[in-house]
């Protein structure tokens, strides 16, 4: 186990220097000059230009640039902006929402898919389980902008129980209705798999073991036959929260959240090409950890899986 | 005896000892059936059979004569729907399961009645320790703390003999050997000490060789414990050594009743014969093995008359018309032949 954890951190070094030369090099590929726009309606001084020529080593060759910028960031060092802000600061103060939202949005998941999902299992073809099925399909028609609206302007405006924004705090309680938005398409997703995962596990012979064995009702399919419902579901949702940790560019636009996806979206529309690497960077460690997570987490809960 | 409290068996005059006089368990003319897209499958057509403390009943047939279903159905894990009860009564101890209420036969699974499955592969949990599979038996249903109920689970281990029972107990079912897993199997469904255990092809999934050692533990166990035994399988070779008594099914009947010997050597109904005369013989080497000629029938149109007769060799015309009811044919025979008393005598 340990060994298989080493060989997956070693491995972890070519992915990600691969992944951030390709970001790195695809995003000064853009064409375009980034100081453009960057002064007001002049043209920008030549002192500025040649400053921040000089400063992202912009008139030289794109790997010694790479190489120099993945050097200040291994010594802790995201660069400034074009305008001068530490680029380091704007994403510590940004993640913390990002990684907030995603909890909530995951949470939201686990509990509403996970419950409807083995309700509706358990019971297939009742009136539940097509209740499910039917409010499902209208969550994963439906696109997260829509949803995004339509509760923002239902509860927000219209009704007034909740704030049509998130506070610059972004305290769990005011995200709730986001961390639902955000999620809805994937607890429609959880909640079906669930569904499925317990009808096929429901007619096994395991089960009809624990139920032979004069065990309660509620301990056969709380305990045999959910353990191994839950590891398709579990996987599943482990996948998504590095998908949700990435940040949520429409969900944190609807709401005004401060996240890591606004930042992203904003740093690429004014062509901050240096702020747009260093978030994908951190992403892209994110997700590569989240990964590796899963993959162990897989192997805790079915131990018919060893890692050597 | 503390058991039967937890049953809550109140039939005056009942007991436990009294077991050898009264079966303990008692099928009467059960009915079910297979609701399908296709149609109504009749799956058992009124079996009839009892199985008394310290006695083995084998129950024979081929698959999907409904041997298996019978069993579901006493346990009580019968798949409904599709399948149904349509007519009978399970008697255990004299009362009918069939009328209980869900939790009272919750209570006599495991601790009256219990099941051998045929696969334990599939049948034990993958995802947790086979001591957690037993001893949560005596957690939940003896409300024995954890550590008494683990060191309990390595008693019963032991019992069914598998070695380093102390530190086995903390493996998974991936991580023994068919036979071993066979016997962990067993070691469960005797956790509750039953009265009556269910052997469902207990020895098909294995080797031969490993067959026969399970077949002696059970045999074993059962003795030792004057368990009553319903052993379920396809393979008359096992049930010589093992049974007191056979039952042989055919579509959902009992053809045949008999004791062991007299079943062997002198068969009342042609297809018992036919199921000796298929056994492969040593000395009939090299010579074409014979069969019973012709398929299981169709359990949507069960022939009509006796369901044995297009493959039956004795056939008449009899046969195609009336269904030969079950009847005595000796002191402690029954065989569902037009023609048994003849077959009978001239053996």
């Amino acid at each position: 186990m340990g060994r298989y954890v080493l060989r997956r951190l070693l491995q972890l070094i070519p992915v990600f220097v691969g992944t951030t030369f390709l970001i790195y090099w695809l995003v000064w590929a853009v064409p375009g000059d980034p100081f453009a726009g960057k002064c007001g309606e002049r043209r920008c001084p030549d002192a500025y230009i040649d400053k921040m020529t000089e400063l992202y080593s912009l008139d030289q060759p794109l790997p010694v640039q790479y190489f120099k910028y993945m050097s200040n960031l291994l010594q802790g060092d995201f660069g400034t902006t074009f305008g001068g802000q530490d680029v380091g600061a704007l994403i510590a103060a940004a993640y913390p929402n990002t990684a907030k939202l995603a909890v909530v949005a995951l949470l939201v998941e686990a509990l509403i898919g996970l419950t409807a999902g083995v309700l509706s299992g358990l019971r297939r073809n009742g009136f539940l389980d097509n209740l499910v099925l039917v409010s499902t399909l209208f969550l994963l028609a439906l696109p997260t902008f829509v949803t995004g609206f339509l509760l923002q302007w239902f509860l927000g405006v219209k009704l007034g129980v909740i704030r049509p924004t998130v506070s610059a705090e972004a305290n769990f309680s005011e995200l709730i209705v986001p961390g639902f938005v955000l999620g809805s398409i994937s607890l429609a997703y959880v909640a079906r798999l669930a569904r499925t995962s317990i009808a096929e596990n429901r007619r096994s012979d395991y089960v009809r073991t624990a139920i032979a064995k004069g065990l309660p009702m509620r301990r056969v399919v709380g305990i045999h036959l959910l353990r191994n419902s839950l590891i398709p579901v579990v996987t599943y949702l482990g996948t998504d929260l590095g998908a949700l940790m990435g940040g949520a560019i429409v969900t944190e636009g609807i709401f005004q959240i401060n996240g890591i996806g606004r930042t992203a979206y904003r740093a690429i529309v004014t062509k901050e090409g240096g702020t747009v690497v260093s978030v994908v960077v951190i992403l892209v460690l994110v997700y590569l950890f989240m990964n590796l997570l899963i993959d162990l987490l897989y192997a805790a809960l079915d131990p018919r899986i060893r890692y050597e | 005896m503390i058991r039967l409290s937890n049953l809550s068996v109140s039939e005056p005059g009942y007991t436990a000892g009294a077991g050898a006089s009264r079966p303990l368990l008692e099928v009467e003319n059960l009915f079910v059936e297979f609701h399908t897209r296709e149609g109504v499958a009749k799956v058992i057509n009124g079996v009839t059979y009892d199985v008394r403390a310290g006695e083995t009943l084998a129950v024979l047939g081929e698959s999907g004569s409904g041997k298996s279903v019978t069993a579901q159905t006493i346990m009580g894990i019968l798949d409904m729907p599709p399948g149904r009860v349509a007519g009978g009564s399970i008697r255990f101890h004299g009362r009918d399961m069939l009328a209980m209420s869900a939790e009272e036969r919750r209570k006599i699974r495991g601790e009256g009645i219990a099941m051998v499955f045929q696969d334990a592969l599939s049948a034990l949990n993958p995802t947790f320790t086979v001591g957690f599979q037993i001893a949560e038996q005596y957690r939940i249903r003896r409300g024995l703390s954890r550590g008494e109920a683990k060191r309990r689970a390595i008693e019963i281990l032991d019992q069914v003999k598998i070695p380093n029972a102390k530190q086995r107990v903390t493996e998974y079912p991936h991580q023994f050997s068919g036979g071993m897993r066979q016997r962990v199997m067993i070691a469960m469904s005797l956790a509750l000490d039953p009265e009556v255990l269910i052997a469902d092809e207990p020895t098909t999934a294995l080797d031969v060789t490993v067959q026969a050692q399970i077949m002696d533990l059970l045999a074993e166990l059962q003795r030792d414990r004057q368990m009553g035994m319903i052993l379920i399988t396809h393979d008359l070779g096992v049930v010589a050594d093992v049974a007191d008594r056979i039952a042989v099914m055919y579509a959902g009947r009992i053809v045949e009743q008999a004791n062991v010997h007299e079943l062997y050597a002198n068969p009342g109904h042609p297809y018992t014969i036919g199921l000796i005369n298929s056994i492969p013989r040593i000395d009939e080497k090299g010579q074409e093995l014979r069969t019973i000629k012709g398929l299981p029938p169709n359990l949507m149109r069960i022939p009509s008359g006796c369901p044995f007769h297009p493959r039956c060799p004795r056939a008449e015309q009899v046969c195609t018309q009336q269904l030969p009811p079950l009847l005595q044919v000796g002191p402690t025979r029954a065989s569902a032949c037009h023609f048994a008393e003849e077959m009978v005598s001239r053996g």
